[in-house]
């Protein structure tokens, strides 16, 4: 890990906080322009392909933890992903009777380096919501000003899939997918008996080549732990680096930045960041800010940013900043699949993700919840790690030793042996992740009496899932509960009920949030405009998932880069036209 | 002090206390010390290698309990006429790290541990080092089934559980668990779809509508082209 630390440069073109998705690709466009670019990063450099950082096809005997999760890498040591939800000395706060859960990356790629690489567009109704539904706004944009965007981060990115036709899974620009493993073919047969669609999956990993820049997939499977020869994407490897080659891109890392600086008429004039290497604070000066932290973070930034003009917190005089806090929503179930045991073995790694996937397939006009769930699969002959022969103590009874009789939980000796290589790659499960309804009371706001190690004011957060969310994740079990137990699996565990809210996981699991910054075309109900751009201070912009009106039940980092891509060329036109 | 002599005063303590002990020796098997927490070369920040560091610096299991478990985890998963056991796939190691790296299951582990002993004494007279195996697995067989086991022995049956779960995970995680396993990964490859005789095997076939569209391994090289449409035309 290298950092730098350059004592007052010059007036920069432009200052990005934040080097994931967003911050990511804005670089990459604004360098491309010719830019002067500062990328502010709370964390540090990060690159795969240096063996120091690589954790790529290691064995688990190679962590001494066996891949077990840590809290600074919550999903696992061999992760490429750090911070997780608890970082030492950043702490968050939760208002009683609330909860939220919050996942951040701090390193350069942020959490690009950390997600399962799924790449769904957006569709025409995921803009319109509020007009098809009632429940909350409207974007005032639509698929069709996004789609240019969307094609070209197709290009650029990469994304393997199948053309579809489906109206609201808009097809893209796809590499060929791979072919699926085999309990995906055999939960098929439980879908297939209830008209559930299942497609193949749409992931940013390059099964084909794209450049000459990045590699093509040898489906090690780990994506997880970031790809030395850039074969999947992470803003680190695939948009930071090669917005450094354009040669006018400082990169500062291990820097907190604290506030957004403004002038007497309320316009940003740069950023103000504690170095985590000197704990002392320094200052950057831009013409233009773009705030790319996380919806969170950025939110956290403009509330911080407090100033005579801005006495509410940056461009805040809607008030609607923190606030349309939301998260997808998310549950699953597992099951064994008695006729995948004792398997033959071969290498089933394949991509890192599943290979196929069900869209929302059904009419919301005809539930009892607003808006729709995809489907994603697991299972197969993955890697051992820790974890893998846990569980026997209750799952013995559903494996078969060579005579075809089921054993007894618990237990020890050859026997146990046995079973748990019979049982190696039987696991199969699923997983929803769905569409929640934006809403103010749901939001985060800078808690007076906290302060992180660097003295700037924490967010605590206030969210609460409604009916809306409870009604979709009972739902989404007695549907996995059918496809599971009609695809010839046995169901393990039982179905959460009512009071755990159908298994519903707490807001922030899903590391879906957006929201917090949300555009529109009425400065009273919006921070932002069509453009991301702040409609209280013209030379602020932002380009996470706070600009979204609402989360569809896609994953939003497809979006993030498409608005960071068509905000970046809205920048590059008003300063070339003196705008700002 | 050494170890050995803190042994025995805990030992000497015990047998003061609280258990009557017949016929039992505080003489016990000296094994070997688990060796120092392996390090990762890689990809470490400095606060990880702060808290490896830590483990490192302490021992959890004394040698008394190390002989149990040496005893205990081949028990678990032994060795056969193809594999070797738990002990000789290096699971002491392995236990002796996840101790220290979560806490939380230190009591359970410990308190399960000295559980063997009481119960050994109680039931044999003797330390559970020293009876015969045949008594030894009576004593797991108390345990090792939670469906039937005894209510009073729940506590025992969760620290077996435990105990059953990480000698499992450590051995399947070893790369001689690993061979046992059959695990064919974590090596480049191109992934070309199930075998087809598995496929048959199992009565599922790749559904005919993509079969034009699943990635072509001779083609991934080739750079990708789209027309107007956005079709691939490469």
């Amino acid at each position: 890990m290298s950092f730098q630390i350059k004592e007052q440069p010059n007036l920069y073109d432009v200052i990005i906080v934040g080097s994931g998705a967003g911050g990511g690709m804005a670089a990459k466009i604004l360098s491309e322009a010719g830019l002067s670019i500062a990328v502010v990063e709370a964390g540090g450099d990060f690159d795969p392909a240096k063996e120091e950082d690589r954790t790529q096809l290691r064995w688990p005997w190679e962590s001494p933890r066996r891949g077990a999760g840590t809290r600074i890498r919550p999903f696992g040591d061999f992760d490429a992903a750090i911070g997780g939800w608890d970082i030492e000395g950043e702490p968050y706060t939760v208002a009683e009777g609330s909860s939220f859960d919050w996942f951040r990356s701090r390193m350069v790629g942020g959490r690009t380096n950390h997600w399962g690489r799924i790449s769904l567009r957006f569709g025409p109704n995921d803009f319109k919501r509020g007009d098809i539904d009632g429940l909350g706004e409207s974007w005032p944009i639509g698929y069709e000003d996004v789609k240019p965007y969307y094609d070209k981060v197709d290009k650029l990115i990469g994304v393997f899939g199948s053309k579809e036709g489906i109206y609201n899974e808009p097809d893209g620009l796809f590499l060929p997918p791979p072919k699926p493993r085999l309990h995906e073919m055999m939960l098929k047969r439980g879908t297939d008996k209830m008209n559930i669609p299942v497609i193949p999956s749409r992931l940013s990993i390059l099964t084909k080549r794209i450049n000459n820049e990045r590699g093509v997939c040898f489906f090690c499977s780990q994506c997880n732990r970031a790809c030395q020869i850039y074969a999947d994407f992470s803003s680190g490897t695939c948009l930071i680096k090669p917005a450094q080659k354009n040669g006018k891109v400082d990169l500062y890392t291990y820097a907190m930045v604290r506030k957004v600086t403004t002038d007497s008429e309320g316009l940003a004039t740069g950023v103000s960041f504690i170095s985590k290497i000197d704990m002392k604070e320094h200052k950057l000066t831009a013409k233009v800010v773009v705030l790319g932290a996380s919806a969170c973070e950025s939110a956290r930034i403009m509330l911080n940013s407090k100033s005579s003009q801005h006495p509410n917190g940056l461009a805040n005089g809607s008030g609607v900043v923190g606030h349309y806090l939301h998260d997808s929503t998310g549950t699953g179930r597992a099951a064994i699949m008695p006729a995948l045991q004792n398997r033959d073995r071969y290498n089933e790694d394949g991509v890192g993700g599943m290979h196929v996937y069900t869209p929302w397939w059904l009419d919301n006009k005809k539930l009892n919840f607003a808006r729709g769930y995809h489907i994603e699969y697991w299972g197969g002959m993955g890697m051992p790690s820790y974890g893998t022969g846990f569980g026997m103590d209750t799952m013995r009874q559903y494996i078969k030793d060579e005579f075809g009789n089921v054993g007894t939980n618990g237990g020890y000796g050859p026997g146990l042996k046995k079973d748990i290589r019979s049982y190696f790659g039987s696991m199969v499960g699923m997983s929803g992740r769905g569409e929640s309804i934006p809403k103010y009371e749901n939001f985060c706001e800078i808690d007076p009496n906290t302060f992180d190690k660097f003295g700037i004011p924490v967010l605590k957060f206030h969210y609460k899932w409604t009916e809306q969310e409870v009604n979709q994740a009972k739902h989404m079990h007695d549907t996995f509960e059918e496809i599971l137990t009609k695809s010839g699996a046995i169901l393990l565990g039982s179905k959460p009920g009512k009071d755990t809210q159908y298994g519903l996981q707490a807001p922030g699991r899903i590391i879906h949030e957006v929201g917090t910054i949300r555009m529109g075309n009425d400065p009273k109900k919006s921070a932002l405009n069509s453009n991301c751009q702040a409609h209280e201070c013209k030379n602020l912009f932002v380009v996470d998932g706070g600009s979204f009106v609402s989360q569809a039940d896609k994953n939003p980092t497809w979006t993030i880069m498409a608005l960071a891509w068509r905000t970046s060329e809205y920048i590059i036109k008003e300063l070339s036209q003196k705008n700002i | 002090m050494d170890r050995r002599e803190n042994l025995k005063l805990i030992m000497a303590g015990t047998l003061a206390s609280s258990l009557v002990w017949t016929g039992c020796s505080t003489e016990t098997k000296v094994v070997q010390a688990p060796v120092k927490a392996y390090i990762p070369p890689y990809a470490r920040t400095d606060e990880e290698l702060k808290i490896l560091r830590e483990i490192d610096e302490f021992t959890f299991f004394n040698e008394f309990e190390l002989a149990k478990l040496n005893v205990l985890i081949d028990i678990i998963i032994p060795s056969d006429e193809n594999s070797v056991g738990a002990k000789e796939a290096g699971v002491i190691d392995f236990l002796e790290f996840i101790m220290k790296d979560q806490p939380d299951n230190q009591t359970l582990m410990r308190g399960g541990l000295i559980w063997l002993d009481f119960t050994a004494d109680e039931a044999f007279g003797k330390y559970f080092l020293e009876i015969t195996s045949e008594n030894q697995k009576q004593i797991l067989d108390l345990i090792a089934y939670p469906d039937t086991a005894e209510p009073r022995f729940q506590n025992a049956v969760l620290f077996f559980n435990l105990l059953r779960n990480l000698t499992a995970t450590g051995y399947f995680t070893s790369q001689a668990g690993l061979t046992y396993l059959g695990y064919r990964g974590n090596t480049p490859n191109v992934w070309n779809g199930v075998p087809q005789e598995v496929m048959e095997k199992h009565g599922v076939s790749l559904d005919s509508k993509y079969l034009e569209v699943y990635l072509k391994p001779e083609e991934r090289d080739i750079t990708a082209q789209w027309d107007d449409n956005g079709n691939l035309i490469t």
